[in-house]
């Protein structure tokens, strides 16, 4: 790969780690990489998904004006 | 840029600005002055919009380059070597170290609504330069500042809210007083956002069929991210959004469907529809249609933004109104009553300064936040980018024909409410327009454009007028609407949210009497709770949706003069605890702009409680029509004796209200004096700031790192890498 690919394909991807971020969806990447690190079997991605459901439920965040 | 950073080899000795960044900051100084000049002194010819643009953009610059980084720098004293709350007590929920991107759009995101988008178009009334000035001139020394200022002690408190750190630092009758004047607010705040809705929907097949199918679009990505793909967020809303566009095309065709008679509403059918949505959506778990028509709403708000920055470049347009007009010194304009002075500040409210923003910038977003340099981005950038959000607005209305503008914002009752009545009214008012104009510019949009006050129409209106000239096409209806649809997004998430926020701060506080109602997964305290907030600001609703003399002309100064009060309770508790850090030479940061909102609230409160001008005073008014009723005639533009009764009690009940929250903001102001003589004498007094734990995480503080940050961050995440057993 040319330096010039490389260097957008790098911009790319950290674009895209930043949108997977912002959406939350990110919280599941770590989640896994995590439960690799210690080795841990994660639980599966609905389970996961319907935890952080449950964590939103109790903590409403205000929209402002 | 700052380069603290925990690793102490990144922050060298600072060397003097050099050549380049003097030559930038001089260009933008340049730009932004001649901009500033062209408006200030341009007359009578043609004012192109963007000189309005480029004055606040450059103006926004300067301000976060320099005045943002004082405060930062020598009045908080930010220091990156010491662990925030999302560092020390990181738990994956509330409290988890985010990218300052992120979070920099989330915070934005939870500030960001109509309010920026409403308040400029009615203050447009007084012609662009007032709101110009203050938009910019005040986010700059205000709103960004309060926002900023308290997101730090918040972050210094573990996101302590609002409401405590008043209790805590103040006085438990202040904090008392802060309490009931949050939760009130609260209530003005969604009843007129409600209303705005309501009167952008009323009568409106189009917008009712777009706006009603959110509903199912929403509760489908809900259970799309429950059951079919759970956590697939962006996918979903990439379909959630493709639906949304079809669910404007279609509305054009609601007469084709035969659906247009069902779906023309009336303000009063359409008051109970929200309420009744008000309560399911507070009710049903937020996965189904809260969190989904948040992501809609999210994307909606930025991709808008962008595109109508976009449009306003490419368009050019000029000005149609003029720089001040006289309702800015008689204090008679049809839109809201009242002079310059204090009224153009309280009109404006949230693109300049907003008090609701405090309510965000303490307790969420600071237990996120991973270096303390970070709330100068994300607090003083965030509230930047609300400002221009507004200067948008502001221009999008400034670009509209007067005549159009005045006919779609003045009342019902003054327009008569046909092209013929509206053209003779607005005439009467000076301007030049012919019943076929305003019927032209109605089938343009394909929408009655006569009395549609509440700001939304009108913002839609113009921005169908920028994006038809930047992009052709002839969509003007379609982008009207669309421009409905952002809107109405807005504001029912919104709605939704602060039903919902509402809710458990109303069963926090009973709780305390009765602990079992502070259960929120107890069905009967959350039905019950959910059903007194909703009556509260279903109940002010109502009172708008039937107000003789025009709802938003009523209630809007209610709504401006609130969330202005409530930044100065921000404020009041940015000062108080700025002394008690014993940096009383810096108490003027949100000191100046403390004085100054005192000053309007509390003139404009004196003005609408004992005003003796029936147009501004409540008690005025209500006196006045209780005489013409006691003389068995009819008072103003009512038509029936019910609505010389209705004139009275909304009067009163205004006035009432407007005194009410007066007297919250000065009992806190008093509170906290107390609290300031003594920590002068003293020097400074102990606050609950938690105490300095050293950071062992290294991020970047700006928007765009530096080279030695990112060299500082790569080597960290190296050794995170290598583990040290």
């Amino acid at each position: 790969m040319s330096l010039l690919t490389e260097r957008v394909s790098d911009r790319f991807s950290g674009a895209w780690r930043l949108l997977r971020q912002a959406t939350g969806e990110a919280k599941w990447d770590e989640y896994v990489a995590r439960c690799e690190r210690d080795g841990v079997e994660p639980m599966s991605r609905r389970a996961f998904e319907r935890h952080r459901a449950d964590e939103k439920e109790h903590n409403p965040q205000a929209r402002c004006c | 840029m700052s380069t603290s950073t925990a690793n102490p080899t990144s922050s060298g000795p600072r060397s003097g600005p050099n050549l380049k960044s003097i030559v930038i900051w001089t260009a933008v100084a340049v730009v932004g002055a001649v901009c500033w000049a062209m408006l200030a002194l341009s007359r009578g010819e043609d004012v192109s919009a963007l000189w309005i643009l480029f004055a606040a953009l450059a103006s926004y610059a300067i301000a976060y380059r320099f005045y943002s980084k004082f405060i930062a720098d020598k009045v908080l004293k930010v220091d990156d070597t010491r662990a925030t709350p999302a560092e020390r007590l990181e738990n994956g929920q509330d409290f988890d170290v985010t990218d300052r991107r992120v979070l920099f759009g989330h915070h934005f995101a939870a500030i960001a609504g109509a309010g920026p988008l409403v308040g400029p178009v009615l203050a447009a009334q007084m012609g662009y330069l007032p709101g110009t000035i203050w938009i910019i001139v005040g986010v700059i020394f205000a709103g960004a500042v309060q926002d900023m200022v308290v997101m730090f002690f918040s972050m210094r408190r573990d996101g302590k809210s609002l409401g405590q750190m008043v209790r805590e630092e103040i006085g438990t009758v202040a904090g008392v007083a802060a309490l009931i004047a949050v939760f009130a607010i609260m209530i003005i705040i969604l009843a007129v956002l409600a209303l705005v809705v309501v009167n952008a929907l009323a009568e409106s097949p189009w917008g009712v069929f777009s706006i009603g199918l959110t509903i199912p679009i929403a509760l489908f990505m809900g259970f799309y991210l429950r059951y079919l793909r759970p956590g697939r967020v962006s996918e979903v809303t990439v379909i959630g959004v493709a639906l949304l566009l079809l669910a404007i095309i279609g509305g054009g065709y609601v007469e084709e469907m035969g659906l247009a008679d069902a779906l023309t509403l009336s303000h009063e059918t359409l008051v109970i529809c929200l309420v009744v949505y008000g309560f399911v959506a507070s009710i049903l778990p937020v996965w189904m249609l809260l969190t989904p028509r948040d992501y809609l709403s999210t994307f909606m708000k930025v991709g808008v933004i962008v595109l109508l920055a976009v449009g306003l470049v490419l368009a050019a347009p000029a000005l149609q109104n003029e720089a001040v007009t006289d309702f800015a010194t008689n204090g008679e304009g049809p839109v809201f009553a009242g002079k310059l002075f204090p009224f153009v500040f309280i009109t404006i409210a949230c693109g300049a300064l907003s008090g609701f923003h405090a309510l965000i910038a303490s307790g969420t977003t600071p237990k996120m936040v991973a270096k303390e340099s970070q709330v100068r981005m994300i607090g003083y950038g965030g509230m930047l980018m609300e400002s221009f959000v507004a200067i948008s607005a502001l221009i999008a209305a400034s670009v509209i024909d007067q005549g159009i503008y005045f006919s779609m914002n003045a009342s019902l009752g003054a327009t008569g409410g046909t092209p013929e009545t509206a053209a003779a009214f607005v005439n009467g008012l000076g301007f030049s327009i012919t019943p076929a104009d305003l019927e032209a510019a109605a089938a343009s949009v394909e929408e009655s454009i006569i009395s549609r006050t509440g700001g939304a129409p009108t913002l839609a209106f113009g921005m169908s007028l920028i994006f038809t000239e930047a992009f052709g096409g002839g969509l003007a209806a379609f982008w009207y609407h669309f421009a409905i649809m952002f809107e109405a997004l807005f504001i029912l998430t919104a709605v939704d949210a602060g039903t919902r926020v509402g809710r458990f701060m109303l069963q926090d506080t009973i709780g305390n009497v009765w602990k079992r109602y502070a259960d929120t997964s107890w069905r009967p305290a959350a039905w019950s709770a959910s059903a007194l907030v909703v009556l509260a600001w279903g109940y002010m609703l109502w009172i708008g949706v039937g107000d003789p003399l025009g709802g938003i002309n009523q209630l809007f100064p209610l709504f401006g003069i609130a969330n202005q009060l409530l930044a100065a309770i921000a404020l009041t508790l940015a000062t108080t605890l700025l002394i008690k850090h014993g940096k009383l030479k810096w108490a003027w940061v949100p000191g100046i702009p403390l004085v100054w909102d005192l000053i309007v609230t509390m003139t404009a409160s004196w003005q609408k409680v004992f005003s003796d001008n029936p147009a501004i005073g409540y008690f005025a008014q209500a006196s006045a029509a209780r005489e013409a009723r006691d003389a068995g005639e009819l008072y103003g533009v009512a038509k029936t004796p019910a609505d010389v009764d209705q004139i009275i009690y909304n009067s009163t009940q205004s006035g009432i209200l407007q005194a009410a929250f007066a007297l919250l903001v000065i009992v806190i102001v008093a509170g906290a004096a107390v609290t300031v003589v003594k920590a002068i004498r003293a020097g400074g007094l102990p606050t609950t700031e938690v105490p300095k734990v050293e950071s062992k995480i290294v991020a970047p503080s700006d928007f765009f790192a530096t080279k030695e940050e990112k060299e500082a961050v790569r080597e960290w995440e190296a050794s995170q890498k290598t583990p040290v057993s």
